[in-house]
């Protein structure tokens, strides 16, 4: 094995021919060639059974619940048309959740921003560059019920929020978690605490991706700092970027651990998972709940579509 | 430039730095006000204000009481059993994966791959409705096989690490040991499986940390008390331990703590794991 691993990089140049289809000593034989067929399936089976059984299936048995009126458990269940469609459209206090949504929205582009800008202040060298970066990156690894405790604490009356303001004579016996504007905004600013540091590192990544020469040559011509960024940095890392907008929009969507550990969707903090969650597993709405899932699932898909024509991903490239 | 503006140099760093230090006490006064509150008596807690010190600094009462009562030990059994099995199985299925699509030429090739990529489209918690029902009718609701298969069946952004990895692995060396008589399961097994090892790891980093911090799969599929993961059981503080602080801090330090030591540890890894995880 030794002897291999310095073997590994990657310039070999590859016949495509050469791939698998190489004459094998035994090929004259018929079993031999059965064999070599059914190599590549011997390896797919247990992964492809995963993928149906977890992905498509659900996926199918979703879009066919979402036309009954199933309750999850009971052996009957009657085709009920597009019956779950019209109640997510037209009653009020299932389509309410899509407007929480904005709030975790408006936290992700804050979030952007925030990423965006120290990642560039670290791309350059500073002092204690490293640990200000495994500070900034550390609450992406922690336990999303330890997050939700420790800011149960941070907003609870007299909590950690309350304390510091205090200290800046801005004392305030605000309830955060109390109303529904100000319970979404703290429940987003947490989520902001959260993936920051997410986005800064894959931020920070590609910034720093790019040769050194280009900024050296760009000082020499006496470009301001601002002048790099918006000339070289803001061009290579649009990808990165781009990504980032898309798995931040589809997060928004989705989001469900904040919001459901801290508040358990109270004071009109239900997200649209939370709310399917419910209608599925406490309310045995099983069909309904289903097409609540079927519509995210489009839209997680239009958005998708839309962000695949509007930036064409270089990295789709497999095969 | 010879020295043009000498102030506006020293504070524009100045401001950097002062940016960075405030965001540093942005993230760790949180986390460091519930270790705070994890070292003082509950009459502490009661009379003094978020940010008072604890009297004592050794006192560890809390830890002890959260560990037994929480039932801790059990869930971090529970969760290194879910770690062990969905791990290995992630890391095997994955380079299965990667080993049949990068070196055998078959019909349907196209196809299965779309199958794989159409898959990373469908986020997981939009499902889950009616991937309940299909882990049902398999007897495993309330099992720990539950989670393990879903966190074995669905990843697919490992399959594409490996992928990524396996394609920089020359070709010349399957086909030495061909003419060697070796097969394609030697092959995978003694030359590309220990040649992966770099995207083995990036895929037990990612793989492990996001196991050991999800919620939303134990939560649905796990309910019964004995098979409560790190995140469930914690969850359970909740209710028993009401409004005792110092208790529910202790839980949450003791699940926050494995992590911090994993990252003080991997740091490099971790970085570059989450960067290639995410941009797949």
């Amino acid at each position: 094995m030794t002897e291999t691993t310095r073997t590994a990089p990657a310039k070999v140049p590859r016949a495509s021919a050469a791939r698998g289809g190489a004459p094998t000593p035994d090929g004259g034989r018929r079993g031999g060639r059965m064999l070599r067929r059914l190599t590549p399936w011997l390896f797919l089976a247990v992964p492809l059974a995963l993928l149906v059984t977890f992905t498509y299936v659900p996926v199918g048995n979703m879009i066919y619940y979402s036309f009954t009126d199933w309750d999850g458990v009971s052996p009957d269940r009657h085709f009920t048309g597009v019956d779950n469609y019209e109640q997510i459209f037209t009653r009020p206090e299932l389509f309410r959740v899509f407007f929480v949504s904005f709030y975790y929205l408006a936290a992700s582009a804050v979030q952007i921003v925030i990423a965006l800008y120290f990642a560039t202040v670290l791309s350059f060298d500073l002092r204690l560059r490293n640990l200000f970066k495994g500070i900034l990156f550390f609450p992406y690894l922690v336990n999303g019920v330890a997050i939700g405790f420790v800011f149960l604490y941070f907003f609870q009356d007299g909590g950690t929020l309350d304390s510091v303001l205090s200290w800046f004579g801005a004392g305030s016996d605000h309830a955060w978690l109390g109303d529904p504007e100000s319970a979404n905004t703290s429940l987003a600013g947490v989520s902001v605490w959260r993936f920051t540091g997410l986005n800064f590192v894959l931020f920070l990544g590609a910034i720093q991706s790019i040769p050194a020469e280009l900024y050296e040559a760009a000082q020499l011509d006496g470009a301001s700092r601002w002048q790099q960024f918006r000339h070289i940095i803001a061009p290579s890392i649009r990808p990165v970027v781009s990504l980032s907008v898309i798995l931040a929009v589809s997060g928004s969507l989705s989001v469900f651990e904040i919001p459901y550990i801290m508040t358990g969707g109270a004071t009109g903090t239900t997200t649209f998972v939370i709310q399917t969650v419910k209608l599925a597993f406490q309310f045995n709405k099983t069909g309904l709940a289903s097409a609540a899932a079927v519509v995210l699932l489009l839209i997680i898909l239009l958005i998708t579509w839309i962000q695949r024509r509007l930036v064409p991903d270089e990295k789709v490239d497999l095969v | 430039m010879t020295t043009p503006l000498p102030a506006r140099r020293r504070i524009g760093p100045a401001l950097t730095y002062l940016s960075l230090i405030v965001a540093s006490l942005v993230v760790l006064v949180p986390l460091a006000v519930v270790f705070l509150t994890s070292l003082k008596t509950s009459e502490e807690v009661a009379d003094g204000g978020a940010l008072s010190l604890p009297g004592d600094w050794l006192n560890f009462g809390n830890y002890v009481t959260a560990f037994n009562d929480g039932k801790m030990l059990s869930a971090f059994v529970n969760t290194a059993v879910i770690l062990l099995f969905s791990i290995t199985g992630t890391v095997l299925i994955g380079s299965m994966t990667a080993y049949a699509i990068d070196r055998f030429h078959f019909r349907l090739k196209k196809p299965v791959m779309a199958l794989f990529l159409i898959a990373t489209l469908v986020p997981g918690v939009t499902t889950q409705v009616a991937t309940f029902q299909v882990v049902n009718s398999f007897g495993l609701f309330n099992t720990i096989w539950a989670p393990v298969l879903l966190y074995m069946g669905t990843d697919i952004v490992s399959i594409y690490i490996f992928l990524q990895f396996i394609r920089g692995i020359p070709v010349s060396l399957d086909e030495a040991a061909r003419l060697d008589g070796a097969n394609s399961l030697t092959i995978y097994w003694k030359i590309i499986l220990p040649l992966l090892k770099p995207a083995i790891a990036t895929v037990v980093i990612i793989k492990g940390i996001t196991v050991y911090n999800d919620f939303y799969i134990p939560f649905l599929y796990m309910p019964s008390e004995d098979l409560g993961t790190i995140s469930t059981a914690l969850f359970r503080f909740k209710g028993p331990f009401g409004a005792h602080w110092e208790n529910i801090s202790a839980g949450t330090i003791l699940v926050i703590v494995p992590t911090l030591v994993v990252f003080l540890f991997l740091q490099r890894y971790i970085y570059n794991g989450f960067a290639q995880g995410a941009t797949k």
